[in-house]
């Protein structure tokens, strides 16, 4: 068997796809990590307002929505028959279509990219499901390093109330027609405990571990996401005014 | 993880696996080879290549429509084959039975090399499976297995000609290219793997003859009981 040597190398976590060509790519990869209800989404929408009023071009893309797999992921989700390695595998499909398709094109025109969830998500949720560390992470070495990882970081007590909240569960039991909390945000499939409730407090008690382990090992800038909106807001513009001080295409 | 396939597994059933290019016969010869063992009374399972439930469909849009990359194309064949190999292999596997598989993660191997992803990074996707007791490789010029496929069809398929790849405007040159090129990495994953090769240009018959020999001795120390009749049949982690 020959090795082909990684193209691109540092770049990417490991060997780059060998037919991608990473030359030239004058963007900014942002990534907004954190788990279920801390608050991502808003912030995003936000941030990316900002950094247009800027001036700067952007494109966001989030977790399972690529065009591809998008519905496949829902449609399979809801017959819950999946093992750890198509649940992650899924997300990986999901995860090279985008990286393709939107995030490397975006680079390469100088676009900042602003990713809502990155393959640390794939990480965290792999291993509380037992795939173990190792293969996730070569599965996923493709993948870009990112410019910058802002992982809203948020204790579970302060989670709980943001997530159990009227608004959301009537949505989930009335409009989604399904339980009150998400059935895989709890981790349903894994039977931690009895109910719902438990289940999800179990199941988001280890992601946020691994997360914390992540932090460290990836570098991510953590951001105390406990706060009010408006505080972690502006603590994000600080640390992306930073980034965006850096040398390349401004 | 380590790579599974690269040790022999611990379970009491039994993974017989056939791999060749498109037109080798290898189907055919499975096919047989499933017939005789069920004439022996062996519980006998079959799974084929890209058959899930799960994403089946979708690889069927994707490359209809072409929306497949080289890494989603292989991404989503490995999916298939973990819902497969978590649903129709493993049980049967760990209750001790016998299972044949029409293309097993080689063909992943030859083909996404060939498409163009990294050889490490498919073996890795795929190191979760697990090492078959018994892998056939049916070797075939291209010419015979081109003849082959054109004698039960009139045109060859868009992706078994490899015309994803833009090798040649003309299907039947396309197929020669993309085949002789995964002909190439058979080659290689003959020797990697130790698949055993069976000459695929000899009659159906003489080619079952050398299975079921090499069938037979594989299986010389195995004993199907009437499944939990006896203890050894029965898996335990």
């Amino acid at each position: 068997m020959s090795n082909e040597k990684p193209l691109n190398c540092g770049k990417c976590y490991g060997a780059s796809l060998p037919y991608v060509d990473l030359n030239d790519l004058k963007g900014k990869l942002i990534v907004l990590e954190g788990t279920d209800g801390v608050g991502r989404s808003t912030q995003m929408e936000n941030i990316s307002k900002w950094l247009e009023v800027k001036g700067y071009g952007v494109m966001t893309t989030g977790w399972a929505r690529s065009p591809l797999m998008g519905s496949e992921i829902k449609k399979a989700k809801a017959g819950h028959n999946l093992n750890v390695y198509t649940f992650s595998m899924l997300y990986l499909a999901d995860f090279a279509d985008r990286l393709e398709h939107q995030i490397i094109p975006a680079l390469k025109s100088g676009f900042i990219v602003l990713a809502d969830r990155y393959i640390y998500t794939a990480f965290v949720r792999a291993l509380v499901r037992g795939a173990g560390r190792e293969w996730t992470r070569k599965a996923f070495s493709f993948a870009l390093v990112p410019d910058a990882v802002f992982y809203l970081r948020i204790k579970i007590k302060d989670l709980v109330p943001r997530v159990i909240n009227a608004a959301h569960l009537n949505e989930h039991y009335w409009e989604k027609g399904g339980e009150g909390l998400d059935y895989w945000e709890s981790g349903m499939d894994l039977k931690l405990g009895e109910d719902f409730y438990d289940s999800f407090i179990e199941y988001q008690k280890r992601m946020l571990a691994e997360f914390d382990v992540m932090a460290k090992e990836y570098g991510f800038t953590s951001i105390d996401a406990s706060k009010s909106f408006e505080e972690v807001n502006a603590e994000l513009k600080i640390q992306l005014e930073k980034i965006l001080a850096q040398p390349g295409e401004k | 993880m380590p790579r599974e396939f690269e040790a022999p597994h611990k379970y009491p059933g039994k993974l017989i696996i056939v791999e060749g290019i498109d037109g080798s016969g290898k189907s055919t010869q499975l096919q047989l080879l499933q017939k005789w063992l069920g004439s022996l009374n062996y519980r006998v399972f079959f799974t084929e290549w890209n058959s899930s439930a799960l994403v089946n469909e979708l690889i069927k849009r994707g490359k209809k429509k072409n929306l497949l990359t080289p890494a989603t194309f292989s991404i989503l064949h490995a999916t298939d084959f973990a819902d497969r190999f978590a649903q129709l292999i493993m049980p049967p596997l760990k209750a001790g039975m016998i299972i044949l598989a029409d293309r097993y993660i080689y063909t992943a191997f030859a083909r996404d090399a060939v498409r163009g992803v990294g050889r490490d990074w498919i073996r890795d996707l795929y190191g979760f499976a697990i090492k078959p007791d018994l892998a056939l490789y049916f070797k075939v010029p291209i010419e015979v297995s081109l003849k082959r496929i054109l004698t039960g069809r009139p045109t060859l398929k868009f992706h078994e000609a490899g015309m994803d790849l833009g090798l040649s405007e003309d299907p039947k040159e396309s197929f020669r290219i993309f085949q002789t090129r995964i002909l190439d990495e058979y080659a290689s994953l003959t020797t990697e793997y130790g698949l055993t090769t069976i000459d695929a240009s000899q009659s159906i018959l003489k080619q079952q003859a050398a299975v079921r020999e090499l069938a037979k001795n594989m299986l010389k120390d195995y004993k199907q009981s009437a499944f939990l009749s006896k203890e050894e049949n029965v898996y335990v982690k």
